[in-house]
């Protein structure tokens, strides 16, 4: 007689869902030096490599908003690469925080350089949803250290904003200040909402980037998903 | 032109425009540099930050000054300034006249002339007036031009070598007589002249007169004297004031040709005197090659002197009797003569019918005692149109009964019978020395040694003319040298023999200054005006003002009576003269020529020479300004943030390597002479066919392998050369391979190829085209080949004989194939009578290479191998064809053998190994 059961004791497996949402606004149009990449081709490198690896690992990808919903599959890849490629005219474009859909994950990919409050707008809907997900700070290197001296006119890509100066690095100091603070905010936000904050230099490689990202979607914080 | 605190400006009213300078500061003031715009999208946070209130919108002030500079540096230099003004001194607005003297006197101070006569035109062209020269020397009417015009042309004036002639001046106040107004610079050159005041008072007549004159005194040097073996220089000069010494330098060619300096000699201006003179003893082989005196640091025709006589050298005849002492020289009669004379002057030797009519001024009879009448009556005449004849005693003489009883017409004295024998064996006495030297002799002043003895001698007739014929005698009176005048000529006779049996005479030092003053005594000293009439001399060579000779070209001839009377003048210019075999100087200065300086009248103003030299500042202010506005572009770029770009420093860089310094050349030269001489090369002709000097070096190539495999010659890769540029004896053998339509090399290169063959080197010269049959008009290489060739020093030719050491230097070969196989191949021929030894199994032909060796083969093509080793050129069919092939490389092997060994192989000592070899 042996009335032993065994209990197989399974993990629920089902496919990820992985929204994306990478800026294309005017402003990731800009590379300070010829030899750098542009932010926006760099974002979208590292999108489409994360998508990429995404789908292989068995998750669906997709954008947020309602246009290309997550889907698994090859040809969603494609669908992806074409919908990244499109420009968007504004210079500084909001986050996209339509039609996410719950307990997903998501990954924002973006120079943050416009105003704050899309952004968080856009994480406090995520996180009643319960999506949780990852903000990629993506800079160049000349935003990073600000370089410039003497009488300089400062315009941005798109030409909407323009701040005139007499002497550049005198303003430096307090630029440096504000980035910093801009930074800190959106970690606040991102530890307020359960998100992750990763910032990223286009003088790096984009592996690391991929690296990073990818490391951060397979964790699991606070517990099991 | 104004004068402002020690600068003048030619311009004054720019100067009104820096007025304007503070309303310029005013506006550049407000204008500062432009900002550069940048796109950034940081932007947003850059939003709301504001300036520090200290950084202004201005230009900064030290920006403004340096613009305010620049400005100031080109509206000034704008003005024309000048440092060191002149001030006006005649003022004048009509035409400007300058005389200049332009006679030798001022050629020493010509250049400080010449800067005189710049600044006046500059400022003549400053003043706008036109300005016409006018040479006294060389009087033409002058062409007014714009000072500038003429500025140019200064360098066209030269002095003459001549002082203005009174018909010169003449035709000049007549030249100034057609003229209208004019104002004169008159450039003297410190001597006076007639006709100078005439001439004043024309050109005083016309306007004013200023006359610039140097304070320097004018030198001249008088023709060279001889007196006494020493030459006698005089310098004379214009002005007698203080004491003052100058050098005299001789000047003549060293013995290699070259124009040197031979001596000089310091003459002393005693103070008030104007002539100082000078003794210079020298030498007579130096005083035979002078040429010219020249006063050392002057530099015109007056202070040189030409010398004539010295341009040839004394010919001396030598005739002894007929030498039967072959190698004896010490007892050859006219080794001490030869040995005396040699240095000093040219040997004729020979016999009396080859010698008189080379007309040498001295001839020496050693132990001559009859002359045929035939020989005689020359030589008689001879002596009467004023040479020398010189006899030595001897036995024959003595011997003989020339002059014995009636004096001889070639014999100064009459002799006694017999001779006489001072302390010798079968003689009473010791032998005799010398007496000293009477005042009437040619010998007076030179000292005797001690240990000139006479010991045996002829003895003269005691005879009413004897006295005043002796001019040497021993210590006992007895005759030792007598002479006789005969026309215009002397017979010397020597009572001793030329060589040291009768005497220790030839062998002291007495005796080659004796044989130098007798020489010198019968050259032609001063040649009187009368040995010139009717006679006509064309110039060989004539000196311009500055003392410099040229040759003549074709100036005509001038009349024996005017060359020395006569003053210089275009038509009688100093210089060297000929007629015939005879040359003579004329020189500006002669023996009594006096310098007297030139007087002005008080109302002329004189001036020096020496000019202030005004500086013209507009240049370096105008540089000033645009390195300043320079300096305000950078000093912007920075300003706005530009500079360091880049761009822009890419620039700069540029910038700065334009300015580097270029490196210096390689040495092109050296490195064709290193290559091939490092190791053996062979060598191949460019003929300028590509196709053809490339089989040429690849064949080179193949059979350099071929060495290098096979032997111990290991050359390396071989090298093409050029004819006319390459050197040619770095290199064993040339390949030559004939096109028609090869250059034909230059005569350099033909001489170049001479020397080659003839230092041992080796032409294979070929055809390419198999057929040789006599070389000759068969086909077209051969007809290209007879032509190239025909310069060239070739010994004669024969084809190659079945023994020939080509046959057997490295391999035994009979064939000489190429790319063809024709038998023939030609060499130099070898001697007609050259034979077999007995036992030998080949002749022994030409010793050393063959300078050519001629064939039609076209070897190139068969040794040719292709840079992986394979051959390039098929050859014949099959293994016949390999064969072959193997065969002209055995050629090749056997060929640069021969050149390297020669006649090695044809040495006995291979024979064995030969004989072996061909199997007997």
């Amino acid at each position: 007689m042996g009335d032993h059961e065994f209990v197989r004791e399974r993990e629920w497996q089902i496919a990820q869902s992985v929204m994306l949402w990478v800026d294309q606004g005017a402003s990731m149009r800009f590379a300070s030096t010829p030899a750098l990449e542009q932010k926006g081709d760099r974002a979208r490198l590292i999108g489409l490599a994360l998508a990429i690896l995404l789908q292989r690992g068995g998750e669906r990808v997709g954008l947020t908003g309602s246009a290309l919903p997550p889907r698994s599959g090859r040809p969603q890849i494609l669908r992806l690469a074409e919908a990244l490629c499109q420009d968007d005219a504004a210079d500084y474009a909001p986050p996209e925080h339509r039609a996410m859909i719950p307990h997903a994950r998501a990954v924002f990919i973006s120079d943050f350089m416009g105003d704050l409050a899309g952004v968080t707008t856009a994480l406090t809907k995520a996180a009643d949803r319960g999506v949780r997900g990852v903000l990629y700070h993506v800079l160049d290197p000349s935003e990073e250290a600000f370089p410039f001296t003497g009488r300089t006119i400062f315009e941005s890509v798109g030409g909407t904003l323009r701040h005139e100066t007499l002497k550049a690095n005198d303003l430096k100091d307090r630029y440096l200040e504000r980035l910093a603070a801009r930074k800190a905010e959106l970690r606040q936000l991102c530890a307020l909402t359960g998100w992750q904050y990763g910032l990223h230099h286009t003088d790096s490689t984009a592996q690391s980037a991929l690296l990073w990202l990818y490391a951060a979607l397979d964790t699991r914080s606070g517990g099991t998903a | 032109m104004t004068v402002l605190g020690g600068i003048g400006f030619t311009a004054p009213w720019m100067l009104l425009a820096l007025l304007a300078l503070p309303i310029l500061w005013l506006i550049l003031r407000a204008v500062p540099p432009a900002p550069i715009r940048r796109r950034f999208p940081g932007v947003a946070l850059l939003l709301g930050l504001s300036d520090d209130e200290s950084v202004s919108d201005r230009t900064p002030w030290w920006l403004l000054l340096l613009r305010m500079l620049a400005v100031a540096a080109l509206i000034i230099g704008l003005a024309g300034p000048i440092l060191n003004p002149q001030e006006e001194q005649t003022q004048g607005t009509g035409p400007l006249l300058i005389v200049l003297d332009g006679s030798w006197a001022g050629a020493t101070r010509w250049p400080q002339q010449t800067e005189a006569l710049e600044a006046q035109l500059t400022r003549a062209a400053r003043a706008g007036r036109t300005v016409g020269f006018l040479a006294l020397t060389r009087p033409e009417a002058p062409a007014f031009q714009s000072a500038d015009a003429w500025r140019s042309r200064l360098a066209g004036f030269d002095p003459a070598p001549w002082q203005p002639a009174p018909a010169d001046i003449d035709r000049a106040i007549e030249i100034a007589d057609t003229l209208g107004g004019f104002d004169t610079l008159w450039f003297s050159d410190g001597l006076a002249y007639a006709g100078r005041d005439a001439m004043l008072d024309a050109l005083q007549g016309k306007g004013s007169v200023e006359v610039y004159q140097t304070g320097a005194d004018v030198l001249a040097l008088a023709p060279a004297t001889y007196e006494d073996g020493a030459i006698t220089l005089t310098v004379k000069r214009a002005l007698a004031g203080a004491e003052r010494s100058v050098t005299i330098t001789a000047q003549g060619r060293d013995p290699a040709g070259n124009i040197r300096v031979l001596a000089s000699v310091p003459a002393t201006f005693d103070a008030g005197s104007t002539q100082a003179s000078a003794a210079l003893s020298l030498p007579a082989e130096l005083r035979a090659r002078i040429t010219r005196f020249d006063i050392a640091g002057q530099r015109s025709a007056g202070a040189t002197t030409l010398v004539d006589d010295a341009l040839r050298r004394r010919e001396v005849g030598l005739i002894a009797g007929r030498e039967n002492r072959e190698g004896l020289e010490l007892l050859s009669p006219l080794h001490y003569i030869e040995q005396a004379l040699a240095p000093a002057a040219d040997l004729i030797e020979g016999g009396i019918g080859d010698v008189l009519p080379a007309n040498p001024d001295v001839i020496v009879l050693a132990d001559i005692a009859t002359l045929s009448e035939a020989e005689q009556a020359p030589l008689i005449d001879w002596i009467e149109a004023g040479g020398m004849l010189v006899r030595f005693a001897g036995p024959r003489i003595a011997a003989s009964d020339i002059s014995r009883d009636t004096e001889d017409p070639l014999m100064p004295v009459r002799l006694r019978a017999g001779g006489r024998s001072v302390g010798g064996a079968m003689s009473w006495g010791a032998p005799k020395t010398l007496d000293s030297f009477r005042e009437s002799s040619p010998f007076y002043g030179l000292e005797i040694p001690q240990d000139v003895t006479v010991s045996a001698q002829v003895v003269a007739q005691p005879d009413p003319t004897l006295a005043e014929r002796v001019i040497a005698s021993l210590s006992d009176g007895t005759p030792l040298v007598t002479r006789k005048q005969v026309g215009q000529g002397q017979i010397v006779l020597f009572h001793v023999t030329a060589t040291a049996e009768w005497s220790t005479l030839p062998l002291s030092g007495l005796f080659v200054q004796m044989m130098e003053r007798l020489a010198i005594s019968s050259s032609s000293a001063g040649i009187e005006a009368s040995d010139l009439q009717g006679t006509t001399w064309t110039p060989l060579r004539v000196m311009d003002g500055f003392g410099t000779l040229s040759d003549a070209g074709t100036l005509p001839g001038v009349d024996g009576a005017d060359l020395m009377a006569a003053p210089a003048g275009p038509d009688l210019q100093p210089g060297v003269y000929a007629s015939g075999d005879r040359r003579i100087a004329r020189n500006v200065v002669v023996a009594d020529t006096t310098l007297t300086p030139a007087a002005w009248p008080a109302d002329v103003p004189v001036r020096g020479l020496d000019v202030a030299d005004e500086q013209p500042l507009a240049g370096w202010l105008l540089s000033l300004s645009i390195l300043l506005l320079l300096a305000d572009v950078i000093a912007s770029l920075s300003l706005s943030g530009r500079l360091l770009k880049h761009s822009n420093a890419a620039g700069l860089i540029l910038a700065a390597l334009i300015y580097a310094p270029t490196q210096a050349d390689a040495q092109a030269d050296d490195s064709f002479a290193l290559n091939a001489t490092a190791e053996m090369t062979l060598a191949y002709v460019i003929t300028g066919n590509a196709s053809v000097d490339e089989m040429s070096d690849a064949g080179l190539r193949g059979l350099s392998d071929t060495l290098y495999f096979r032997t111990s010659v290991e050359p390396a890769n071989p090298i093409g050369v050029d004819l006319e540029r390459d050197e040619l004896a770095f290199f064993p053998m040339l390949y030559w391979p004939i096109t028609p339509d090869q250059p034909r090399p230059s005569d350099a290169a033909y001489r170049k190829l001479n020397d080659y063959l003839r230092s041992g080197g080796m032409i294979l010269f070929d055809t390419r085209d198999a057929n040789i049959a006599g070389f000759g008009a068969a086909s077209p290489n051969g007809r290209k080949l007879q032509d190239l060739a025909a310069p060239l020093d070739i010994p004669p030719l024969e084809p190659l004989p079945a023994d020939h050491v080509l046959t057997r230097t490295f391999y035994l070969l009979q064939d000489f194939p190429g790319r063809h196989s024709g038998r023939d191949l030609w060499v130099e021929a070898s001697p007609p009578d050259a034979e077999q030894v007995e036992g030998m199994p080949f002749r022994n032909l030409n010793d050393g290479v063959s300078p050519v060796v001629i064939g039609g083969n076209d070897w190139a093509a068969a040794w040719a191998v292709s840079s992986n080793g394979a051959p390039m050129v098929p050859i014949g069919r099959g293994f016949a064809g390999e064969r072959q092939r193997e065969l002209a490389y055995r050629f090749g092997v056997n060929l640069v053998m021969h050149v390297l060994t020669g006649n090695y192989k044809s040495d006995q000592v291979h024979v064995p190994a030969l004989l072996d070899r061909l199997g007997q």
